[in-house]
């Protein structure tokens, strides 16, 4: 397989940084040189301990641009017995990870896969990583991890080939055993004895045509584990003398505590106060009493005012486009990227359809809550968290108490999902902070509304879209420019000669940060919107005006294929309408067709086709478990997900109040992998998110105006 | 503060209290049964479900005054000797899961649902198991999972 082009990662890595708020530590290093402050929240000044983080946050880089090793011994150990233990910094977050790369060690040594066991994303044991982002374990660590795998089995070869004094063509491997040609056997166990195999990964990885295990639906490794409730979770780690710790926080952003009278929490017994700066924590022997002792605190906080809302977000978010203190291109602002002549394309056009697309922050909502456990010993902490960036949370730790990073172990065990919503490590911090005041291990585990509100957003924006037909009904300019919600999927994937395309960095008045496929749900969603608005414009099929200026033929085979499944352009019945749309992210294609019904109060989505290309699969299983799962999330975006904010607070923070898709709201979902083997595998667990909501707002065109917003919303 | 008498998987513990303490913390925090998990603390999620006196609860909005002394059965014990229960083991055939943070939860309603609608219609999937979030989306795994175990136990049960 060969390697794939490193997509360039920085630019949707949108993340900012913790918005503390506590001072930083007293540390014993110099507080200018770590101290970066950054203007936020209406004018109000927030400091952020780091002197690395802008750049760590955008790129996902961290531990000072380390690359990959090359040495075997970082990636793979054979035991006497014949197992095999392996490495890799990526995290298991739910897609699969665990199990799909135990599928590609075990065929390229040819083992059973259940003689595989992974250590996954421990600072101090696996190879660095920049973080489980971008859907780049499949095209990016899958390749690494083969070679590695195939080096060892080369090896292994090579040991039993002197053993037997025999030609190493003419050995083979198979079940865990190196063969000869009259059938004679050695396990890998006994070829290495225990003894490390060592040397430099330089094999190549077999070919496809050569897959075993790979581009079957091998089983979740850890599936048993999973229904017996036997994973330990981070919010579910004890550490010997371990106590439970809760933060008080402020009740709106940026407030900071005035006075504190705490007598009535200090009176429950087992309970301390941790003060350290603005840090009010409560710890004691378990959540509940915590949670009661912290309750009791009096503090008066300061309300600062003048916080933009959920109402007056868009206005703030085009106002405060391109000013240096927006983030001076954090998020990758800056120049346009212009094709051709756009005062051309615009002068040759017969009919100009224009937009202003709005788009709500949403949120995460991962079910394991942000959760660290932090352990210090002999001024060494440990913190089992549930990130994304292992290696970049131990940055970001080491920083925030002016450590070594060697002082500093990042472990996150296989963690309750993230969707992109925990590259951060405010929790672990938070976790440290608590466990080196109380002198003993700390277990920190959000609330869900903690969740909501200290963690962080999918940006909200504004998406405006002008673009010109001629009188053929082709497309002779198109404008686009995004405020803020972020540049993944930004260029058009049609073909257009004049355009002009372009991100503004704004001023955000919440905390935002990466989600599933980024900006890409945005992007594609108003770039989709509008190609079904010009289609219909033009007179023309939405299929056929697509078809019409596409050059890709890897984009139209999943849209003709989701065309042809769901039987475009008749709907099943007279009273339902179908919409659709395609769209590329992380080198894989999605088409998505809908069909939606007419109800009493709108509408409702009766069945979705997904067509989907990502390259050669790994796990067919798996990937169409990712592919409904995108499906569904995207139907909350798509049909009644928005933060509401207003006044410096998050007012639908709970799970009661912020509606996340459920069992009633999943329609049927066809599913159609096309499987290219002559292809490298490409990203493929975001990006069949990225088109469901502008397939609905397609379909309920068919019942009337739709309003230029998410979530998708039917003019009454 | 009181003691209440707290009995789970046949057990009984005597855990110190107040009367609204929410069970899901004494079983994780107290008992070490951390298989029923937190996710919001409201009852809008079920990952914490468990069976009380028989009934599929959400155990984090149920108080300990409340459940003392009434037979609670959490995810540990839904196995018998390493043997997985049939709705567990449809989990895993049906691969009804991503991440797995709320799949005890829903192993736990399902269990519920199956014990009172013994072969449930989509609909009554639907009705029963709406409290119960999967974030990752893997509903439609889960309807197949149900009735693959519900069609298990029926056959069993004949």
């Amino acid at each position: 397989m060969s390697e794939q082009p490193f997509y360039e990662v920085e630019r949707y890595e949108l993340s900012e940084p913790a918005r503390y708020q506590f001072e930083p530590l007293s540390l014993d290093v110099n507080r200018r040189d770590f101290l970066r402050i950054f203007g936020v929240m209406g004018g109000g000044l927030i400091a952020a301990a780091s002197l690395h983080l802008d750049a760590q946050q955008e790129s996902g880089r961290g531990g000072g641009g380390q690359a990959a090793p090359s040495d075997l011994e970082a990636w793979i150990h054979v035991d006497e017995k014949g197992r095999v233990t392996a490495f890799t910094g990526k995290v298991e977050i739910g897609q699969n990870a665990r199990t799909s790369l135990s599928q590609v060690v075990a065929d390229e040594l040819r083992i059973p896969i259940t003689a595989v066991t992974f250590v996954m994303a421990d600072t101090d044991l696996t190879p660095f990583d920049q973080g489980t982002f971008g859907s780049r374990t499949t095209p990016a660590m899958a390749p690494l991890v083969a070679r590695a795998a195939a080096t060892a089995r080369e090896m292994l070869i090579d040991l039993a080939a002197e053993r037997w004094k025999a030609d190493r063509a003419s050995l083979t491997v198979d079940a865990g055993r190196v063969r000869d040609a009259s059938g004679r056997t050695i396990g890998f166990g006994e070829l290495t004895a225990g003894k490390r195999l060592t040397g430099r990964v330089t094999a190549t990885p077999e070919s496809v045509d050569r897959w075993k295990l790979r581009g079957t639906s091998v089983r979740k490794v850890d599936g048993p584990a999973i229904v017996t409730g036997a994973h330990t979770f981070t919010p579910d780690l004890v550490r010997p003398k371990m106590a439970f710790g809760v933060i008080v926080r402020p009740p709106v952003y940026g407030a900071k505590p005035q006075a504190v009278d705490d007598s009535a929490t200090r009176a429950v017994p087992g309970v301390r106060v941790v003060r350290d700066g603005d840090l009010i924590g409560v710890i004691g022997p378990s959540t509940r009493v915590v949670r009661r002792a912290a309750a009791a605190m009096r503090v008066d906080w300061t309300s600062p005012t003048g916080q933009p809302s959920s109402e007056t977000v868009y206005d703030h978010l085009k106002n405060t486009a391109n000013s240096g203190a927006a983030g001076g291109g954090r998020g990758g602002g800056g120049a346009p990227r212009v094709t051709g002549d756009v005062a051309r394309g615009r002068s040759d056009a017969a009919r100009v359809v224009e937009a202003s697309y709005l788009i709500p922050y949403i949120a995460h909502v991962p079910l394991e809550p942000r959760a660290g456990v932090a352990e210090w010993v002999d001024g060494r902490v440990t913190v089992w968290t549930g990130t994304q960036r292992p290696f970049g949370v131990r940055s970001e730790v080491a920083t925030a108490f002016g450590l070594a990073e060697d002082r500093v172990r990042v472990i996150v065990p296989d963690m309750g999902s993230g969707y992109g919503g925990k590259h951060t490590g405010e929790q672990a911090i938070e976790a440290a902070r608590l466990a080196r005041a109380a002198g003993q291990p700390v277990k920190l585990v959000y609330a869900r509304d903690e969740e909501f509100t200290w963690g962080y957003f999918r940006p909200g924006g504004v998406i405006d879209v002008k673009a010109g037909l001629d009188r053929d009904g082709r497309i002779t300019f198109w404008e686009f420019d995004n405020y803020n919600s972020g540049n993944a999927g930004l260029p058009t994937p049609y073909v257009v000669a004049n355009q002009r395309v372009a991100f503004h960095a704004s001023d955000s008045p919440l905390r935002q940060g990466s989600y599933r496929g980024l900006a890409a749900t945005a992007n594609h969603y108003a770039r989709e919107m509008h190609m079904d608005a010009l289609a219909r414009a033009a007179g023309q099929d939405a299929v056929a005006f697509r078809v019409k200026h596409l050059d890709n033929a890897r984009m139209r085979a999943v849209l003709e294929a989701a065309a042809a499944k769901i039987g475009w352009p008749k709907p099943s019945r007279q009273d339902r309408s179908l919409g659709i749309a395609c769209g590329t992210e992380k080198g894989s294609y999605v088409g998505t067709a809908v069909e939606a019904a007419r109800t009493a109060d709108g509408f409702a989505i009766t069945r979705v086709v997904v067509t989907f290309e990502c390259g050669a699969i790994v796990n067919p299983d798996g990937l169409r478990n990712q592919v409904e799962g995108s499906i569904v999330q995207g139907l909350g975006g798509a049909l009644f997900e928005a933060v509401k904010f207003a006044g410096g607070r998050i007012l639908n923070g709970t799970m009661a109040s912020y509606r996340v898709p459920r069992f009633k709201d999943v329609p049927p979902i066809e599913v159609v992998l096309l499987d290219r083997r002559d292809l490298p595998s490409a990203g493929a667990g975001e990006t069949p998110i990225v088109c469901i909501a502008p397939a609905i707002g397609s379909a309920v065109r068919g019942f009337g105006e739709v309003l230029p917003q998410l979530p998708v919303t039917l003019k009454q | 503060m009181a003691e209440f008498v707290v009995r789970v998987n046949g057990q009984t513990h005597r855990i110190d209290g107040d009367a609204g303490d929410s069970l899901l913390a004494v079983l994780r925090d107290d008992l070490k049964l951390t298989g029923s998990k937190f996710g919001c603390g409201e009852g809008h999620c079920g990952a914490c479900t468990v069976m009380i006196d028989g009934q599929a609860t959400r155990s984090c909005v149920a108080r300990l005054g409340a459940v003392a002394g009434k037979p609670i059965t959490t995810i540990e014990a839904l196995s018998v000797n390493g043997r997985l229960h049939p709705v567990q083991e449809a989990f895993v055939e049906a691969e009804a899961f991503q991440c797995g943070y709320c799949t005890p939860g829903m192993v736990m309603a399902t269990v519920g649902l199956l014990q009172s609608t013994p072969n449930p219609t989509d609909a009554d999937i639907a009705r029963v198991m709406d409290r119960n979030v999967c974030r990752c989306g893997t509903y439609p795994r889960i309807v197949q999972a149900i009735k693959l175990a519900a069609q298990r136990m029926r056959a069993a049960s004949r």
